[in-house]
């Protein structure tokens, strides 16, 4: 069954369907070998709504002379973080790389971070590693690997600036669970390329929420694949784009085996002329993987003029025996409606605009599971708001 | 004690076909303490007069006056329109997802009164209202019309009216679509912000049932865009008897 939803859907949204030249989606290149990706020009499929001008430095195949800056939590028991050489680091990487920015990365790292769970270690307080860019060219690799029955939380915030690409591959044996948070709090002027691979073992899950709020440029790719029964996937997203700012989520789940379950629910918010998002959202039902269960969906809130949003979810279904797949795509304008009942009520404009887009995001934060970063988000976007306030003053 | 003044206002919107007229000089005063039932087919323009009133932006005010205590409302924009005492009760309340009601209630109140309402005694307030409307308590947790019943959408514009306490209500046809039960529950909240509050009453109606339950002192029968006949509740009973035909022959 598909169910697609196009209430809303506006002019300024582009919601194509299966938009898909290769063969399958199974079918992209994948390759630790830079020299396998040529050059992104902006007419590629994967790059065709991206920012490509801006992220050119992050092609370049040479040396970085960046780097971030770690501040890392008390590492309990069972939980280590360790440097690993590059040999052993793509070794130990769930996947091969998905584009060049992502293999770039991977070879000029000088290895990666690993961050291992032991198994059966259950971690009750968050692990939070804060990234501050102090300018320059950036590489980075990232290991997170949970062992069999491991449960964790795992924040990583970014903040600072760099021009900064990066693979972060995430190994989930089976019955481990991880919550990872993702937190995009760069400046204004970072450029951020990153690849996250998630490949899931029987009965593991993972719950993955990426928060875009910062930065001049952020392009992150998330693929998660099922290599276990019986696993699930829960990826959410949150993204505000301010003017002068593009913000793309592309995700891909490969429902490789049976019985597994993945939802993908990602929202935007767009306020300011030159504000762009892109959601890019594939689904893949592989003929051995009987019983899945999936469902995608993207919102797209425009909340001035001359914001664009692009959403394109695409399903690719090889069997029949499933338990249900679906998708739906939105992006509406702000709803004047629902400023005149507020306002009606005695409540100011920006109160009313405020409430409204709280409202927009409240179920997607509650998801994180973090109260910490629950609150501080809510902050944060009280702030968006407010930035939205004076864009409106200037029209 | 507070006046509503409307004095021969005209009213446009933009239609597909072009400018439409749709208010032809409507003249109405309405006191505190008084309930003036409006009653008009369908397309008489009822609906239009509650938005001009609230300050909806499809409406065009080209001529007239519109008042509360002397002051210009027209000048007003529409969260001062409800801070000076106007309230509309709409017929299809809108959602607003992710949005409790309780917080909704709070900062609409906050808004009205201009500082936050006595966190002890509001609580205690909301919880009686909602007693009153027979609405559970868990009703505080749901997003703002979100999901709910018409009957829930309307005791909800009551329960709102009922707290925020305004000056001069405009109810646009809270009776339709309602069952004998919810219409009763909704009417006795209409009354009781009357007899608490010395509250007056715009109320838009098709039908006469709700007139049981509301009893009107003053009957505006509506008829393209303007008031076509007034009298008593005895011009009420004539509807109910005659229907609205008498009025469309001559129209």
């Amino acid at each position: 069954m598909t169910v697609t939803d196009h209430t809303q859907a506006t002019a300024d949204a582009a919601h194509s369907h299966g938009v898909i030249p290769d063969k399958s989606r199974a079918d992209r290149v994948v390759s630790f070998d830079v020299d396998a990706f040529p050059v992104p020009t902006g007419r590629e499929e994967n790059w065709r709504f991206s920012a490509v001008r801006d992220l050119r430095s992050l092609f370049a195949d040479e040396a970085a002379d960046g780097h971030l800056e770690w501040t890392t939590s008390d590492l309990p028991e069972g939980v280590t973080l360790t440097q690993v050489p590059a040999d052993e680091a793509r070794e130990r990487t769930v996947r091969e790389p998905g584009d060049r920015a992502s293999a770039v990365a991977v070879k000029h790292a000088g290895g990666a971070m690993a961050l291992t769970i032991a198994a059966n270690t259950v971690v009750d307080e968050p692990i939070t590693i804060d990234l501050h860019g102090t300018g320059g060219d950036v590489r980075g690799h990232l290991l997170v690997e949970l062992g069999q029955s491991a449960e964790a939380t795992v924040v990583v915030n970014r903040t600072g600036t760099a021009r900064y690409s990066e693979l972060v591959s995430i190994d989930l044996k089976d019955n481990a669970g991880l919550n990872l948070v993702l937190l995009q709090q760069w400046d204004e002027d970072a450029v951020h390329a990153g690849e996250v691979l998630a490949r899931l073992g029987r009965d593991s899950r993972l719950r993955g929420t990426v928060v875009t709020l910062g930065g001049k440029v952020v392009r992150l790719n998330t693929s998660a694949a099922f290599a276990g029964e019986g696993a699930s996937v829960d990826l959410f997203g949150l993204y505000f784009a301010d003017s002068g700012q593009h913000q793309e989520h592309q995700l891909f789940v490969d429902h490789a085996v049976p019985k597994c379950t993945s939802r993908v629910t990602y929202k935007g918010a767009l306020a300011g002329k030159t504000a762009r998002s892109v959601w890019i959202g594939d689904v893949l039902i592989r003929a051995a993987a009987e019983g899945t269960d999936t469902y995608e969906l993207n919102r797209n809130l425009v909340l001035t003029d001359g914001a664009r949003a692009d959403s394109v979810p695409n399903l690719e279904i090889e069997t029949g025996e499933i338990e249900g797949a679906g998708h739906a795509s939105a992006t509406g304008r702000f709803d004047e409606e629902q400023m005149f009942y507020l306002r009606s009520r005695g409540i100011s404009e920006e109160q009313a605009r405020k409430l409204v887009v709280r409202g927009f995001f409240a179920d997607l934060i509650h998801e994180i599971g973090v109260p910490a970063v629950e609150e501080s988000l809510m902050r944060q976007i009280d702030l968006e708001i407010a930035h939205v306030e004076e864009e409106l003053e200037h029209e | 004690m507070s006046t509503l003044e409307i004095r021969n206002l005209h009213v446009t919107v933009e239609t597909p076909e072009g400018t439409k007229e749709i208010l032809k000089g409507v003249d109405l005063t309405i006191n505190s303490g008084e309930t003036h039932a409006i009653m008009g087919p369908n397309g008489s323009g009822k609906s239009t007069l509650a938005y001009s009133v609230a300050g909806h932006p499809k409406y065009e005010i080209t001529e007239g006056s519109v008042t509360l205590d002397g002051e210009d409302v027209l000048e007003m924009s529409v969260d001062e329109r409800a801070k000076a005492g106007l309230f509309l009760a709409m017929q299809y309340p809108v959602e607003v997802p992710g949005v409790s009601v309780s917080n909704f209630l709070r900062t609409a109140k906050t808004a009205i009164d201009g500082e936050a309402p006595k966190l002890r005694t509001w609580v205690k307030d909301v919880k009686g209202a909602m007693e009153n409307l027979r609405m559970d308590p868990s009703f505080g947790e749901r997003g703002v019309n979100e999901g709910f019943s018409g009957g829930e959408k309307k005791r909800h514009e009551i329960l709102q009216m009922e707290l925020l306490q305004p000056k001069i209500a405009v109810l646009d046809e809270t009776d339709s679509g309602l069952d004998v039960d919810a219409l009763r529950i909704v009417s006795e909240g209409v009354n009781r912000a009357k007899e608490n509050t010395g509250l007056g009453i715009m109320l838009i109606t098709h039908y006469t049932r709700i007139l049981r339950y509301i009893k009107p002192d003053h009957v505006h029968v509506f008829v393209n865009g303007r008031v076509a006949e007034q009298g008593g509740p005895e011009l009420a009973e004539r509807l109910e008897a005659e229907g609205y035909d008498r009025y469309l022959a001559n129209a």
